[in-house]
């Protein structure tokens, strides 16, 4: 019982300190944020697969947007696979890969080549973004609001020695 | 908080002391060493079709991160299959503590103590790190080394010096343990002060003196000690999380330049393996190029200059908004425990996304560990590409934001006052933002 109130009491007693900031870090994760959400559009995307690189490497559209791929390998057998999305395509040199999806959830999603093509295939990634990065602002928020609260801890400093001394 | 003794429980305690236990784990890890160095020489050169790089690169290197160093601090050093044949050979035999005085063997050279050694290693492995991580050639090459280099150095110098000098590895951990909840102590220092013949010390692998353990960095759990000692005066505790950092472990010059290694490197490998830039991934791994030149100079103005230097001008921001009387070299020591906490979670944050989305290769590749199209567990041909999904985006948020809390806090316990806090906080909260974008952005 000692042993386990020991493990406890500490993490109470954090609890009880910092209850403003647990609900806040709360709230940063789960309310919603007021961006404005732009109409949604048709849009068709070439993406060139070659030897670990996707042209573009970085594809950014709006939240609903229908979005329309056509893959495009330029060496090797190439492939797109979409975090997220469940979206997987394959494209034989020379010959274009066609699909399309509506981009339904916001956020930031990797595609990845879904065809081993070499040793950094594995590593052979581009990068959607749909809408604005909520997910990141938010865990930017969280580590600011982690280091304000780190910050009202009080130090033991004047317990130890000098710097100097150490 | 009180610790928990695990050599007092009846179910740890005889796993602890008996020999036989660690020598079953460590001989399937030598075993299965080899044949990963044979694997990656003689199977497949593609790297997600063979065992040596998934089981290396995915398995054991994620494994390392998110279960030995977070649980145990050095608890892998303690089966690590690279120093056996040369401790058994310097034992005089595989069951055999260390033999008492016996040994003629050198000191590692006083020049080269410190970590100074294997944050270079460190360093390299980052530079060839799209090389080595995806070719199985490269991969057996460097363990062979590895394993070539720390039998030589057993033969001439005393101890583990490989281990505690020269392995990339062995740094990286050594580092970490001071973060870790394991520790071994000494229980009452009259008992050890009173024996004579300091048992625990001549069998120590690693050199180490019990009674003298402040940090566990050099301490392999081993349990030697544990073993060895008259008055069964070893403890092998249980203490939370970062207790030796926040009970003002002293660091040293070099300890400072390995953390900034481990966060630069952090960085950029994240930027290599989990980035959409192409460009970035073949100049790293096209060595020999005109643009690895690039790249190589970049790396080593990143490694060398840039991180060091937001730290440096961090610190003397801080010493100077205190008019701290203090040498900066002094400071730079002295805040460096910070850089712990910052650097474990942005790799466990990275090993997140890295083994997460790789994992399904692990599986294939026991059915075929050399890719030659066999299929012995009914597993080929079954890797998925992977994603990252909702839950580990969200856990490596949780983690990059917890340690930079812990950065903080770490570095308010080793201020004087807020306003010191400040340009550390500065650089704490740049770099999780970085690692953050890096991830997930």
């Amino acid at each position: 019982m000692n042993r386990i109130a020991r493990l406890v009491n500490p993490v109470k007693s954090f609890i009880r300190k910092n209850w403003f900031s647990i609900v806040l870090a709360t709230g940063i994760f789960w309310l919603p944020l007021p961006f404005p959400e732009k109409p949604p559009q048709e849009r068709h995307i070439r993406i060139e697969a070659s030897a670990y690189r996707f042209i573009p490497e970085e594809i950014f559209v709006n939240a609903g947007d229908q979005i329309t791929i056509e893959l495009v390998s330029t060496d090797v057998i190439h492939g797109l696979s979409l975090d997220g999305y469940s979206l997987v395509m394959r494209a034989e040199p020379g010959q274009t890969a066609k699909a399309t999806f509506t981009a339904d959830r916001s956020g930031v999603f990797r595609f990845r080549c879904a065809v081993p093509c070499g040793n950094l295939h594995p590593f052979m990634i581009g990068k959607l973004r749909v809408g604005d990065d909520i997910f990141l602002i938010r865990g930017i928020a969280l580590g600011l609001l982690g280091i304000g609260v780190a910050m009202r801890i009080p130090s033991t400093f004047s317990k130890k020695p000098h710097i100097g001394t150490l | 908080m009180s610790r928990i003794d695990l050599s007092q429980s009846s179910y740890f305690a005889p796993l602890l002391r008996n020999r036989w236990p660690q020598f079953l784990i460590r001989a399937v890890t030598l075993a299965g060493f080899l044949f990963t160095i044979l694997t990656g020489l003689i199977g497949s050169e593609v790297g997600s079709n063979n065992f040596a790089v998934v089981f290396v690169w995915i398995a054991w290197w994620s494994a390392l991160k998110l279960f030995f160093i977070p649980l145990g601090g050095r608890s892998w050093c303690s089966i690590c299959p690279i120093p056996m044949p040369g401790e058994w050979l310097q034992n005089g035999g595989i069951f055999n503590p260390r033999r008492f005085q016996s040994s003629k063997r050198k000191n590692w050279p006083k020049a080269l103590r410190g970590n100074w050694l294997q944050a270079i290693a460190f360093l390299l492995i980052g530079l060839f790190g799209a090389v080595i991580l995806t070719s199985p050639r490269v991969t057996a090459l460097v363990l062979l080394g590895l394993f070539i280099v720390a039998f030589i150095l057993s033969l001439i110098f005393e101890r583990r010096s490989f281990c505690l000098y020269l392995c990339p590895i062995g740094g990286f951990t050594g580092l970490y343990a001071k973060l870790a909840p394991l520790e071994v102590r000494t229980k009452q220092s009259v008992l050890c002060a009173k024996h004579a013949q300091k048992t625990c010390y001549q069998v120590c692998p690693w050199g180490q003196y019990p009674l003298a353990l402040k940090s566990s960095t050099n301490c392999g759990l081993c349990m030697e000690c544990l073993r060895v000692c008259p008055y069964d005066n070893i403890s092998v505790n249980l203490r939370t999380w970062g207790e030796e950092i926040s009970k003002g472990s002293k660091a040293t010059l070099d300890e400072t330049f390995l953390g900034l290694m481990m966060l630069t490197t952090a960085l950029a490998d994240a930027a290599i393996f989990l980035g959409p830039w192409g460009k970035l991934k073949s100049a790293a791994y096209e060595v020999g190029t005109p643009e690895w030149w690039w790249f190589v100079i970049a790396f080593l103005l990143g490694a060398l200059f840039l991180i060091p230097g937001l730290y440096f001008l961090a610190v003397w921001s801080s010493t100077r908004l205190e008019r701290s009387r203090n040498t900066l070299r002094s400071a730079l020591t002295h805040f460096s425990p910070f850089l712990l906490p910052l650097g474990l979670t942005s790799w466990i944050a990275f090993t997140i996304s890295f083994a997460f989305t790789k994992f399904s290769y692990v599986l294939p590749v026991l059915s075929d560990p050399l890719g030659w199209g066999w299929n012995l567990l009914g597993l080929s041909g079954k890797t998925g590409v992977g994603e990252i999904s909702p839950l580990s985006s969200f856990l490596q948020i949780v983690i990059i934001a917890a340690g930079m809390f812990w950065a903080t806090r770490t570095a308010r316990h080793l201020s004087s006052s807020n306003r010191q806090v400040v340009p550390l906080a500065i650089f704490i909260a740049s770099f999780g933002i970085a690692m953050m974008w890096l991830l997930m952005g």
